[in-house]
């Protein structure tokens, strides 16, 4: 039987977090950018059970033609993990070549909170032994600093910006049109401190 | 311009730009987005109604009355709808009726995985399948056209892929319609046996003239790539086996699933060389080849179980999969969990103690049942809290009534719960049933509810009064409790179940999430209070975690100030006054 091709430039993005961490906001966000540059995009959510403070997961597609909507093992360019277990658990569906993109926040699951688990230790060394191209920020603390937890996606993003191939300020208009006006202060500020994370 | 939108608000703008005018619906993951996404547009009633049978009935009886109308509901919901879909299916229509039932493949929000066109088929209702956001706003226009046309009603089958899948749309006018006029037809429109006798006809003549139309119409899309493998596939099944085999294959992608044809089929087969059916779920398009004669494989390489993906595709037809990387050391599972401050857990914290069996329901409580609250014994379908129950205690007789009560959410009792009420109050039950009465509907994402006093557009209207429900259903004893009033619960439940008498209890108070609920201050432990015991993490609170060293070793329990939102079950658990609102006392370490 004859051999796949890898679709020519379809880029595959993952975000990861714990349910209510706000990874939606970052997918949209990314999912509007992306459609700007005059993209086919697909961006897969996950709405419901799992939402509660469970695991969650979103993908992000974009390219010349996109089919399927979900990305598996080995195929993310990039994944954005809000949270370092959620780092560890999705590292498998990271291109072995690719960038981790991750928050130094640690939240204990359930399982480890009653002692039924460990939380393992050293987790982004561990991944980077592997060989893995690591890019870990504290989003929650410059996200405070920005004037809201909440903001911690729009640090990620700041971060990530440097790695998705767009200017800067592209990313500042589509978050000025798509958050609350309210919060547009404080999230312009989330994605200046992400952006400025690294030199 | 083209626009990003979910495949539920694409459903939404096709029910919109097809000119329907009612729409009724009952909420269930994945199909909720739908329905809220139509009710933004002002010239589309709409409404939650209690159930999903109430919003078929609704939607179909504004069909016969001549408007275009539209219900939703996730695939268990059609269960609950079925008894008017399939005498529905007789009638047919005056204006359109859509009916889109999202399938829940890997279950991600649902209790079991069942395959939605086993109903298409069953009631012989014609059914489409999109397999992105485009397709969700085309099919949805299409199948008003093709109701109308056919004189049925018409099936969208959706699922968590497509319902949740952002992707690019074409938008289109709203098309100005008048409401077609109702004129009476008893023979067409009141199904007893001398009329149904003549209608089943009818309904056998449409399937094959819908087959005819599939045939030819371009519902279906065929594409000639390398002709070495011929797939055969619908929807999301569709986009996996595309990505993951490119122009190395030829596809036959169904549009309509039900009444699916045979000669277009046949026809492919002979231009291809072995045929692959790849469908999710049940083996639906796979038996219908291998009952005309077309020799396929299916099922013998792809699961029954769980969700396809492209990978799944490129492992079963090249056995090919990508090199990745394994983190090297257990990755310990986080299963979702009551949020922080949710009213729930003061219940379940309560029930816990008495060892009571715990016949539980769908909603965000059903989380009750996972460790540490572990508060819940049975879970089968909406409603089934209450009746099942009453045939557990029936069999295990009134000692055991005294040992068990029912749980089920303020929108699941006005669901279906009701008449298990009644039933245990008509047969002289004694058992004890709780109403959780957060006022909402939760766990699909906060919508109004008969109980909670607002329509789906958040106006205020009446709201059922539980109490005196049920009074009405002769429960005589009711109370009601603050779930946060630990002692009052317990209180409620230990007289409630000496009772020789049904009784309802009607734990009341708002989901935390809830915009105009108020929250205390995080709450903080003082670390030289704590002993370490770890009494406070019984209650599953995730702002809740035990660290350090201290404590020979036991460590200290930490609040995590970004979710606790003070609900204080906590603190009246906590045997050594160790936590507490910070100004009170020393503060988080």
């Amino acid at each position: 039987m004859p051999k796949t091709t890898e679709q020519s430039n379809v880029k595959n993005i993952m975000i990861v977090g714990v349910g209510g961490q706000g990874t939606l906001l970052a997918s949209k966000l990314m999912g509007k950018a992306f459609v700007e540059k005059g993209f086919d995009v697909k961006v897969s959510e996950v709405h419901g059970m799992s939402q509660r403070g469970g695991s969650v997961v979103t993908y992000v597609r974009y390219g010349d033609k996109v089919y399927s909507s979900l990305v598996e093992k080995g195929e993310a360019d990039i994944i954005i993990a809000f949270e370092q277990l959620e780092a560890a658990r999705w590292l498998p569906y990271l291109k072995p070549d690719g960038i981790l993109i991750t928050s130094t926040q640690a939240i204990d699951p359930m399982p480890v909170v009653m002692g039924n688990a460990e939380y393992p230790q050293d987790i982004l060394p561990s991944i980077r032994a592997m060989g893995v191209q690591v890019i870990d920020v504290d989003a929650l603390g410059l996200a405070m600093e920005a004037g809201s937890a909440k903001a911690t996606n729009v640090v990620l993003l700041g971060l990530a910006a440097h790695y998705l191939g767009f200017d800067k300020e592209m990313w500042v208009d589509v978050i000025r049109s798509t958050v609350p006006p309210k919060t547009v202060a404080v999230n312009e500020k989330a994605f200046e401190l992400g952006y400025n994370a690294i030199a | 311009m083209k626009t990003l939108m979910l495949g539920n608000e694409a459903v939404a703008r096709g029910v919109y730009e097809a000119g329907a005018t009612v729409v009724s619906s009952y909420p269930g993951t994945p199909s909720t987005e739908i329905t809220e996404s139509v009710s933004k547009f002002p010239e589309v009633y709409c409404e939650w109604a209690p159930n999903e049978k109430v919003a078929m009935e609704v939607a179909f009886g504004a069909a016969t009355g001549g408007a275009r109308s539209f219900c939703a509901m996730k695939h268990v919901g059609l269960n609950v709808a079925a008894d008017p879909l399939y005498t529905a299916s007789y009638i047919g229509v005056n204006g359109g009726i859509v009916i889109a039932v999202a399938d829940d493949p890997g279950m991600h929000s649902s209790q079991n995985e069942q395959d939605s066109r086993h109903h298409a088929i069953a009631a012989k209702v014609p059914m489409l399948e999109p397999c992105d956001s485009a397709e969700c706003l085309a099919y949805t226009k299409l199948a008003y056209e093709l109701s109308e046309q056919y004189d049925t009603p018409f099936l969208l089958r959706l699922s968590t892929r497509v319902s949740h899948c952002r992707s690019l749309v074409e938008l289109g006018e709203r098309e100005q319609r008048e409401l077609r006029p109702y004129k009476k037809d008893v023979m067409k429109n009141v199904m007893m046996p001398a009329m149904a006798k003549g209608r089943h006809i009818v309904v056998e003549k449409r399937t094959e003239a819908l087959r005819a139309w599939a045939e030819t119409s371009g519902i279906n899309q065929v594409e000639y790539n390398d002709t070495r493998i011929g797939i055969v596939c619908a929807g999301t099944s569709y986009i996996y086996a595309r990505e993951a085999l490119g122009e190395r294959a030829s596809y036959f992608k169904l549009g309509m699933v039900n009444p699916l044809p045979i000669q277009s089929l046949i026809d492919f087969a002979r231009h291809v060389g072995q045929v692959y059916v790849i469908e999710e779920l049940d083996d639906i398009i796979e038996t219908h080849c291998r009952k005309h004669g077309i020799p396929v494989i299916g099922k013998l390489l792809f699961p029954t179980c769980g969700e396809f993906s492209q990978a799944v595709v490129r492992e079963a037809l090249l056995g090919e999969d990508r090199p990745f990387h394994t983190f090297d050391k257990p990755v310990p599972g986080r299963p979702p969990v009551l949020c922080a401050g949710c009213p729930h857990r003061g219940l379940f914290y309560a029930l816990k103690k008495f060892n009571l069996y715990v016949s539980g329901d769908i909603g965000c409580y059903t989380l009750g049942a996972s460790a540490p609250l572990s508060s819940i014994d049975a879970c089968v379908c909406m409603g089934a809290s209450i009746s099942g129950l009453h045939g557990f205690n029936t069999a295990r007789g009134p000692e055991q009534a005294k040992k068990s009560v029912a749980v089920i959410g303020d929108s699941t009792f006005c669901h279906s719960g009701v008449t298990g009420l009644m039933d245990i109050a008509y047969n002289k039950g004694i058992s004890t049933v709780i109403v959780l009465d957060n006022s909402i509907t939760g766990m699909t994402g906060h919508q109004n509810n008969p109980a909670n006093g607002m329509t789906l557009r958040g106006d205020p209207t009446v709201a059922v009064d539980l109490e005196a429900l049920a009074h009405a259903l002769g429960i005589r004893r009711v109370t009601v409790v603050d779930p946060f009033d630990l002692d009052g619960v317990c209180a409620a439940v230990e007289t409630e179940l000496a009772a020789e008498e049904p009784s309802l209890i009607i734990a009341r108070r708002p989901c935390a999430l809830l915009k105009n609920v108020k929250h205390n201050p995080p709450m903080a432990v003082d670390a030289e209070k704590c002993t370490g015991c770890k009494s406070c993490l019984k209650a599953g609170c995730p702002a809740l975690s035990v660290h350090g060293e201290d404590n020979n070793g036991r460590g200290h329990a930490i609040i995590d100030p970004n979710q606790c939102v003070g609900c204080e079950i906590c603190a009246k658990i906590c045997r050594f006054g160790a936590i507490s609102f910070p100004d009170a006392g020393k503060g988080n370490h």
